[in-house]
């Protein structure tokens, strides 16, 4: 199942679109305009992207609160997504969420969270559901890499490996857990060796810079899990160029680490990629870029314009 | 009607749940073959087989998150935790995340999910097999705690329960699962979640109480009324949350006195709201203080027969409580 032409386009306009985002949030958050805490996906576009196009629209996604770029690859619509940044009412949660917990029912993506691997064990249900009902649906759990070291991982893993449900575990591996680098935090460094624990002998560690590899690996752990063989984990080793959240000091990390990782931008190789096979030119990708630009400012009216939610809206759904 | 044990209807609303909705499933430790640690899913792996009565890992946290997440994708678990001293390794998937989805989804989600667990002291369980834990969870909106007394209620607010779109919390009184027994109706009926229940009418006194609590206060309160004439109201809260304020309200303006016995330690415990909301909104009806008999502000319940019987309110303790305040 390779990328068709227009996939290969369209992915590089969705990385485009993610990283525009994020950047006019980060201006945004610094002019006040969103407020509380702000988790940037830059430099791990491509492990969202390549999700869209491994998984079945009626798969389950679901990921943990640095959830932007994923529920913009997913395909919530990018003015909803903005609205809930500034908290408006015409958010993807009315405000109530925020930019930690993005989500979507008819897309089936099963939000952000903020509570590291909390909703580890959610997708494990999420995926007995279906094991349950005997569709052949399959759910892709992403996390942090600092979620690998906290009971939820275990207890989910565990029990994914014990009753062979369907999901495919993805560790976005950016390094940093917070503030705190892996090896610093985890007793082994490469994560992907947590998998033998949890019977799970599928498990490949991916250069989560290049969208081809990440998609390629995704498209087989999917098909192995949804052929019922029980779950896949897969380690994608990426970076995030920001702070873990704004206003973060990065007094872990030195300057020359982040510039060199720069050097490997997904977005960079993806363009360079479609240009060196062919598929575009550079005028192609500067009006994809262009058209990017005007749908982030699109959104940025939308949300700045809509109303906040009214005060009564904080007593609704709180029971059905 | 038939005469049956509290856990026998407990039993029995699961199986009717089971037989009923093919989305209904119980998972929990032990919950298969072995029937649960106090037999309460005893014969339902039998009749309905290892894929809706799973056996879980020992792993609270996951047993609560599978039940959520299954619950989400429009199943209805039924997720038992052993003993609720053990709920705790699954707090935050209760508070964080079943209490939570449908505000923060905007009424997208919704979370029909209930975690069964056998609470309380009196049965010589020690500091982790004795524990009430009601408080933690009613004070948190976006959770609906239920807590029977009866068999009659256990079965039909179970089966309630398991039709509720809401996360319910249900606690059962384990030092009565074979003590109290009673009549359950033939056939299919429910309980609502919700209403509280007037299980005694009196003029005196109000004494609020659930679960094991009102079984002793129903003893008590016939013991003062043959000895010292005194006629006690009852109420049964039977839904801790959301609280049914009406009836609670509409007894203390009938009595202006008002008693609550809770098992749980003393500060800041269940009663305390009861007694907070009686104070606040029906102090023209007030005609004595409000009391609280409740268990005393230790740590865990004692292991010592002896300290067990000084943790536990009981028959006694109530009925002296009673004359106390009826005095007034």
């Amino acid at each position: 199942m390779s990328l068709t032409k227009e996939q290969k386009l369209e992915a590089y306009r969705l990385m485009m679109l993610i990283r525009r985002f994020e950047e006019k949030c980060a201006e945004l958050y610094a002019a006040g305009d969103i407020g509380g805490f702000l988790h940037l996906y830059i430099g791990q576009e491509a492990i969202a992207v390549a999700a869209r196009y491994a998984l079945r629209p009626d798969d389950n996604l679901i990921t943990a609160y640095r959830d932007h770029g994923v529920a913009l690859a997913r395909g919530l619509p990018t003015r909803n997504v903005m609205a809930e940044m500034l908290g408006k009412a015409t958010g993807v949660s009315k405000g109530k969420g925020g930019s930690m917990h993005l989500a979507d029912k008819e897309k089936r993506f099963w939000g952000g969270w903020a509570i590291v691997g909390g909703h580890l064990p959610l997708a494990a249900g999420i995926a007995l559901a279906d094991q349950y009902r005997g569709e052949d649906r399959i759910t892709m759990a992403f996390m942090g890499d600092g979620s690998t070291n906290i009971g939820y991982f275990h207890e989910a893993l565990n029990l994914s490996g014990v009753w062979k449900l369907p999901v495919v575990w993805v560790i976005e591996n950016n390094q940093y857990g917070m503030g705190t680098a892996v090896t610093r935090a985890s007793a082994v460094s490469d994560l992907v060796q947590k998998a033998e624990a949890y019977g799970m002998p599928c498990c490949v560690q991916v250069d989560g810079m290049d969208l081809l590899a990440v998609y390629e690996n995704f498209v087989e752990a999917a098909g192995y899990v949804r052929s019922g063989e029980g779950p896949f984990l897969i380690e994608a080793i990426t970076y995030r160029y920001r702070g873990h959240s704004m206003g973060d000091p990065e007094r872990y990390r030195p300057v020359h680490e982040v510039e060199a990782k720069k050097a490997d931008d997904p977005i960079d190789r993806w363009g360079a990629h479609l240009l060196e096979e062919g598929l575009a030119t550079r005028e192609d990708l500067e009006k994809i870029d262009e058209d990017v630009d005007l749908e982030i400012e699109d959104a940025v009216e939308f949300a700045k314009n809509s109303p906040d939610p009214a005060p009564e809206e904080l007593y609704t759904d709180v029971y059905v | 009607m038939p005469e049956m044990t509290l856990i026998d209807a407990i039993r029995e609303a699961m199986d009717e749940e089971l037989a009923r909705d093919e989305r209904v499933f119980i998972t929990g430790e032990d919950v298969g073959p072995r029937g649960g640690v106090f037999r309460a899913t005893m014969g339902l792996y039998d009749k309905y087989g290892p894929d809706r009565v799973i056996d879980s890992p020992l792993a609270e946290l996951s047993i609560v998150g599978i039940g959520i997440g299954a619950a989400l994708a429009g199943m209805r678990p039924i997720c038992e935790i052993q003993f609720a001293d053990f709920i705790h390794p699954a707090f935050n998937q209760i508070i964080s995340e079943a209490a939570r989805m449908y505000y923060r989804s905007n009424g997208e989600w919704t979370v029909p999910l209930v975690i069964r667990s056998p609470y309380g002291g009196g049965i010589g369980g020690g500091l982790y097999h004795s524990q009430s834990v009601e408080a933690f969870f009613a004070h948190v909106p976006g959770l609906k705690v239920v807590i029977p007394a009866t068999p009659r209620d256990a079965k039909g607010l179970l089966k309630s329960a398991v039709r509720d779109p809401n996360p319910v919390l249900f606690f059962e009184p384990k030092k009565g699962y074979r003590l109290i027994r009673g009549e359950v109706p033939e056939g299919e009926y429910t309980v609502p979640i919700g209403p509280a229940n007037v299980t005694r009418e009196g003029d005196d006194l109000t004494v609020y109480a659930y679960g094991m609590m009102h079984y002793y206060t129903l003893q008590a309160a016939e013991q003062v009324a043959a000895q010292d004439g005194i006629q006690c109201e009852v109420v049964d809260i039977r839904t801790l949350a959301p609280l049914d304020r009406e009836t609670v309200l509409g007894s203390f303006r009938k009595t202006g006195k008002a008693l609550i016995v809770y098992e749980d330690n003393r500060f800041l415990g269940y009663g305390a709201e009861i007694a907070a909301i009686l104070s606040d909104e029906g102090f023209e009806y007030m005609d004595g203080p409000i009391r609280r008999l409740a268990g005393p502000d230790v740590p865990g319940v004692p292991f010592a027969h002896s300290m067990e019987r000084f943790f536990m309110p009981g028959v006694e303790k109530i009925a002296d409580a009673i004359r106390e305040l009826a005095a007034y």
